[in-house]
Formats: C-alpha cells, structure tokens, sequence
C-alpha cells in the first residue's frame, strides 16, 4: 500500500508542469483564477495550444490521435493543469461525443467528425434534457420522423450550454412511440446552421449567458447522421456513464480554489487582523480543507481501482456528490469572506479586490453543480438501487 | 500508487475477520463483558498465539515488523467485533511508548511480554485538570537520590484495571502546562503506593483512575528522555489515534451493513422500508460517509509514519475530525433506521452506537482537533 507516484510518473508530472508554465497565457491564467467568464475565442484558442501540444484529447487511444496515456497520468495531466491555473478544457466533443463515436459510429462517421473535434473545427453541444425531461430524461419527447433518407425533428431542448458557441449537436430524440420509453430513443448529430433551428439565450443566475434552450421545427437532418441503431440511444447515452471518471471530482481546481481562500484570508484585514486570525473563518476553511483531503484521498482508490482495471462501481456518483458540495462550500465561504464586497457585480478591479470581483457571480454559478450531470438526487438513487439490489 | 494490500496483510486480515466471526460473536461479547474480570484471558492468549501482538513491533524483540496499516487492519475487524480485550492500550499506546521511545532493555523486557500475552499494559497520560491537553500534567516526580518518587492521580487510563504495568506521564520540571519537563515512566501496578480504581466503561469494557501515592521507581523506569517526554506521548497518542480511528471504520462499516440488511426485510405499509426513497438517500449517504472515512483511514495510516511531525500531527487530526463526525452520523443513522428496537439493550447497533460515541471524544474531540489542524498551519 502506497500513495506514491512511480519515477516515470514523476517524470511525466514535471514535463507537464513546465509545459503549463511556459504555455498558460498570464490573461488567461488571470481570467480563470477571478472567475471571469471566458469567451469563445479565449476557449477555442486556449483548445488550439492545448492539440497543438498533444495534450488536447488525452482519453482518446493513440489511433485516434490521443496520447494513449494511463488513468494515473491522466490524473496527474488534471491535477497539474488545475494546479497551474488553467481552465478545463471543453468536454462536449473530447469526453462525450468522441467516445461514442469509437464505439458506436461507422468508419466514416469517425472518419469524419473525430479529426474536427481533436483540431477544434467544430464546436459541439449536447442535446438532451428537455423542459419535461430533466432528472427523468427517458421520458424526452422530441421526435425524430423518417421522411425518406432524412429525419425530420420537432421538439425542443433546454439547458444546452454554449448552444450559441456551437456548430453541431449530439442529441437524444424519439423515433418510436409505441415501445417502451427508453427503446424508443436515438442518438443523432443535428447541423446547428440548418433551417428551423432557433436558440434562446438563457441568462443563469450568474448574470452570464451560457444556457440556452433550442427550438427545433421542421428541422431536415440526413439519415446517416444517425449513430448506432434507431432505438439505441439510452445504451449509448448509459454508455458514457460508465466511463472512468476520474476527474469528475474536481479535487485539484478546489485544491487552488482553497489555496487562493487561504491567500486572501491572510492578506484581507478585518478587526484590524488579517482574516484568518478570525477564529470561527480558521474553523470554516480548516474544516473544508479536511473534507477535500477525504475527497482526495477517495479519488485516488478510484484511480488506482482504474489503473488495476477494475469496473467502477458507485464511486463515481460518491466523487460526483461530494466533489460538487465541496466546490459549492468553497465558493460560499469566499462569498462570505468577501463581506460588502459580495454586493460587487461584474465590477471592474477600480471597485474592489481583484479577488472578491466574481466571488459571488462563481457562487451562484455554482448551485448548478449539483444539478448538472445527474442531480444530486439522482446519483442518489443510482447508487441506492446498486446497494440494495433494486431493478 | 496502490491501495491494495500485500499477501501478508491479507492474511492477517482474513484471519482476524474469520476470528470475530465464528469466535467473538455478539452473544460471546455480552457474555466477557458480564464477566468480573471484563475481559477474556483466554482470547487474549489466542491473539498473543496467533501473532497479532507483535503485528507491530521490530522483529528483533520477536514482533512482526509491521506499520500502522497492519495495526489498522487489526483494529478495523476489533471495531466489527467490538473486541473489548485491550488491544489499544497494551500494544499500540504502552507498546508504542516502549516501542518508540525505549531502552534496548526496556524493549527486550517489556515488548517480549507484551507479544506473549503474559504482559498487559496501559498508557496514564489524562489527569482531572487535563482534558485533552497532553502537556497538562501536575503529577509530579521528583528525584530523591537515585529514585523518582511520584504522586497524582491519572484519570480514565484505557485499560487500567487490566495493565500489568503502566506508562505514567509526570511531571520533572517546568510549569504545570508546559511540554518541556514532562516525562514518561513506566511504573509496575503492583508497586507500593499504587492504587488502581477501576470501574466499566459505556462500552462494557473496564478503565480505572489510577492513583501514585509516593511511589518509589528508578531512573532505569524513564521512558524516553528525563523532561523531553512530551514529543514521544505525543506520537504515542497519534499512534493511538489513527488505530481508534481504524476501530471506528470496522464499527461503522458494520452498523452500516447491518442497517443495510434491516431495510431490506423489515416490512411496513405492506413492503420493505428499503423500497422508500427516504430510506434509500439516507442508506447512500451512510454509504458515503463510511467509504469516505475509509480513505481517511488509509490516509493517516500512510501519514502516521512521517518523519515531518507537522504533516503527522495534520494527518492525524484531520482524519480524527472526519472519521469522528461520520462516526457519529453512521451511528445515529444507524439507531434511527432501525426503530424502536434500535434503543434496546438487544440488539447490536445500540452497543455499536455506544462505541461510536465514546470514539468521538477519545483522544481530543472533533472540535479540539479541528482547532489543532488550524493551528498547525500549511
């Protein structure tokens, strides 16, 4: 039993450290560590250095132009990533759209789409919650109708983030109605510029724009975009499920998120001391940095679970509900730290603290943590039907 | 990086789980707590015989060699089994004392003994005063001649109506709460002027007040070094931790599956109370809470070796303030889930909950220890 890492692995953690360091752009860095919102350039540029590097698809076999790294040096790629102050990379294309593809597309459907993704051609988003189905998504309503080689969509679908940012959609639709509800789904890649689409901006909580709902009416989409069988998108969906999650956590982007708390507590004055001489606050941060110690320390038997080949089990949904509650509990604790500043809103540096700017704009960003992804709620009931046995 | 453990550690570990299985079941346990002496001699030959006293002692005074993980290993299967026999006081606290911080002759005499079976041992270190303060010590030992006489009184020893021996912490110099001039002897229960006032603990085991009324030991008795002993009971009580802390996992683990089992077959309205989604988030979250501490377990048993007593000192009380609040969730959960009879003397989880609760404040609560990972900084 060891918490090590191996020489290898050490290795590979200072040649992914100096790559940060030397190719992180300070406004970037900047931007990431205040919460500022990044825009689309800011992203994809970002994305761009990242491939150019070898250090953009890094789940993605070697085959398919990925590093063919190990779950540990993925990890560690994470962990230093965060450690640097760079933000994490777009997930829609890489994490959900890529490995659907290697598993359940056609040569050309891969041929075609994977090169995209990996040199950031197209921008992807995800379709698949819709008004009436949220935590209950078998029961999506819209559909997807034959009409001789090309399918024609009607519905709509909600909480599509950066559905203003993308190109293309993955989405989950319903070409058969008279089956068992999941039976009835599939999994189709929508053209976003194709006609009787409409985007609604969604402003959230944070006062930014990243949510939208999509209209789609009428909207013609050819017959091959279909991936896998009609029918077959709850497996496919269930799929992505059950790939290693490793990160899903986020131990290392609150590792520096407390670093910066502590930061701010011992330079910010209250009472005439530094913060962090207020007895209750040290108590606060102390017991949150406790929390995320047994987050990282559950994390790592999931990595080395993976790294052994064992199947994940309920540790995913476990490393999803508490690494989402710790990040909830930093952003509130840096709220409450930031006293009147917290009134600050999308301030520029001349009103307050760099710090303090978007500490409460991340706050509220951040309640949707714990429903994104599969609520809180729902990993709940995942986990509760493996425990006991249930169907 | 690997959580597994090795051929050896599995063994060990299957070992003492079949040991509480089919020889200290519930029905057992009640019966030696009932007992007068509280304890089974009998079963304490057995652990001796089976090597678990050893586990992790040097192998030159005849011990097994081994870490914090193989103790923890042992003490994970006591707290399923709510072994009473005083594993914790006589090899990890006295033991430890000895082990860390003794004379080649002390080791040779007293650790031989102690992997025997035929020695038992205690670690005095609370007085009234005290609480959870290791420096607080008024028991005093002045020199006289080439003898220390001391006089006090330690309270609530683990294990104290049992030891053949006790670790005492006194005071040689120095103000009453100062670390520098304490320090450690190891004094023979039997010696003149000791009285041991036992009585049982919440948990059916026994402890005892011991009080030193001038008694007489030489400075071949020091264990560690005259007025230094703070930094060794110390680590001793570190080491104490993170075992307790190993117990607490075995005990939580257990009220855990126990309650598992319950809402599957316990029926109301009809069906299981298992079927009731209420019952199932609060199932997932004693999940949660035991594998969580789980990693705080292999956490500190990892840590408690370091070199770097900051980093030791963090480790262990962070993994005493994690374990100890869901020690206390698992075990009210626990009570809770299982109704009425979850609050009787007959069944299991309410002795579970006993022990629960008394982990809570072993050692330093979790508010004292919260404190103490503040304290120490980066």
């Amino acid at each position: 039993m060891n918490i090590d890492y191996t020489n290898e692995e050490l290795e590979f953690q200072q040649e992914v450290r100096s790559w940060f360091k030397n190719n992180l752009p300070a406004d970037l860095k900047r931007k990431n560590q205040i919460g500022e919102t990044l825009s689309k350039e800011d992203m994809v540029e970002w994305q761009k250095t990242l491939n150019s590097a070898g250090y953009l698809v890094v789940s993605w076999p070697k085959e398919h132009g990925g590093p063919d790294w190990t779950a540990t040096q993925r990890y560690i790629f994470d962990s230093e990533r965060a450690a640097a102050g760079a933000p994490v990379g777009l997930s829609m294309g890489i994490i959900m759209l890529g490995p659907v593809l290697m598993a359940f597309g056609t040569q050309e459907q891969k041929d075609r789409y994977l090169p995209r993704i990996k040199n950031c051609d197209d921008w992807w988003c995800q379709g698949y919650s819709e008004p009436g189905a949220g935590s209950d998504l078998a029961s999506l309503k819209t559909q997807a109708v034959l009409d001789g080689d090309e399918y024609v969509i009607n519905g709509t679908k909600i909480w599509t983030t950066y559905a203003h940012h993308a190109n293309h959609c993955f989405c989950l639709v319903r070409t058969d109605n008279d089956c068992k509800i999941q039976a009835g789904i599939s999994f189709i890649l929508i053209d976003m510029e194709a006609p009787g689409i409409e985007i609604r901006p969604i402003v959230s909580i944070d006062g930014e724009h990243h949510l939208n709902q999509v209209f789609f009416d009428n909207v013609r989409v050819p017959k091959e975009n279909l991936i896998g069988q009609e029918g077959q998108g709850w497996t496919i969906a269930k799929y992505l499920l059950t790939h290693e999650r490793t990160t899903i956590a986020g131990v290392a982007d609150s590792k520096l998120n407390l670093l910066n708390l502590k930061e701010i507590a011992r330079t910010q004055i209250a009472n005439g001391a530094p913060l962090i001489e207020d007895p209750q606050l040290r108590l606060k941060i102390a017991s949150e940095e406790i929390k995320l110690l047994a987050l990282e320390y559950t994390n790592f038997r999931t990595l080395a679970d993976t790294a052994a080949g064992r199947a994940p089990g309920p540790e995913s949904s476990l490393l999803k509900v508490k690494g989402t509650e710790t990040q909830q509990a930093l952003s509130e604790l840096a709220v409450e730290m930031a006293g009147y500043y917290a009134y600050l809103w999308k301030a520029d540096e001349t009103a307050g603290p760099a710090e303090f700017l978007h500490a409460t704009e991340r706050y509220n960003f951040l309640r949707a943590a714990t429903i994104y992804g599969g609520s809180t709620e729902v990993q709940k009931n995942v986990v509760a039907k493996m425990l006991l046995g249930l169907r | 990086m690997d959580f597994s453990f090795s051929e050896e550690q599995t063994l060990i570990k299957n070992a003492v789980e079949k040991f509480i299985q089919n020889d200290y079941d519930f029905e057992t346990r009640n019966k030696i707590i009932a007992g007068d002496e509280g304890f089974d001699r009998a079963i304490w030959k057995q652990f001796a015989d089976l090597g678990w006293l050893g586990i992790s002692f040097p192998e030159e005074v005849g011990g097994f060699g081994g870490s914090a993980v193989e103790t923890n290993i042992v003490m994970e299967a006591f707290g399923a089994g709510m072994v009473v026999e005083p594993f914790l006081a006589t090899v990890v606290l006295g033991g430890n004392a000895i082990a860390l911080g003794g004379t080649e002759a002390q080791k040779q005499e007293v650790l031989a003994s102690v992997i025997s079976g035929d020695t038992l041992l205690a670690l005095a270190y609370g007085e009234a005063q005290s609480r959870f303060d290791l420096a607080d010590v008024k028991t005093s030992a002045e020199k006289s001649g080439d003898q220390y006489v001391l006089n006090g009184e330690k309270t609530v020893v683990f294990g104290g109506a049992w030891a053949d021996k006790v670790v005492v912490s006194a005071r040689t110099s120095g103000d009453q709460r100062s670390e520098q001039g304490v320090t450690l002897f190891l004094v023979d229960a039997k010696a003149a002027g000791v009285t041991v006032n036992a009585y049982k603990s919440m948990d059916g085991a026994r402890m005892a007040n011991i009080a030193l009324d001038n008694v007489s030991v030489s400075a071949d008795a020091i264990v560690g070094t005259l007025d230094e002993g703070f930094g060794l009971l110390d680590q001793v009580v570190d080491h104490g931790i993170s075992a307790l802390c190993a117990e607490a996992l075995g005990s939580m683990n257990s009220v855990y599956e126990k309650t598992l089992a319950y809402v599957k077959t316990r029926e109301q309205f009809g069906v299981a109370i298992g079927s009731f989604q209420v019952i199932q988030h609060r199932l997932v979250d004693m999940f949660m809470a035991v594998e969580s501490s789980r990693s705080m377990g292999i956490m500190v048993a990892l840590k408690l070796g370091s070199s770097d007593v900051v980093e030791r000192k963090k480790s262990v009380s962070a993994a005493k303030v994690y374990i100890g609040d869901n020690a206390r969730y698992c075990a009210q959960e626990a009570v809770q889930l299982h109704g009425g009879i979850g609050v009787t003397e007959e069944l299991d989880i309410g002795h579970y909950f006993r022990r629960l609760t008394l982990f809570c404040g072993a050692f330093g609560s979790t508010d004292y220890h919260l404190s103490r990972f503040a304290d120490l900084g980066e």
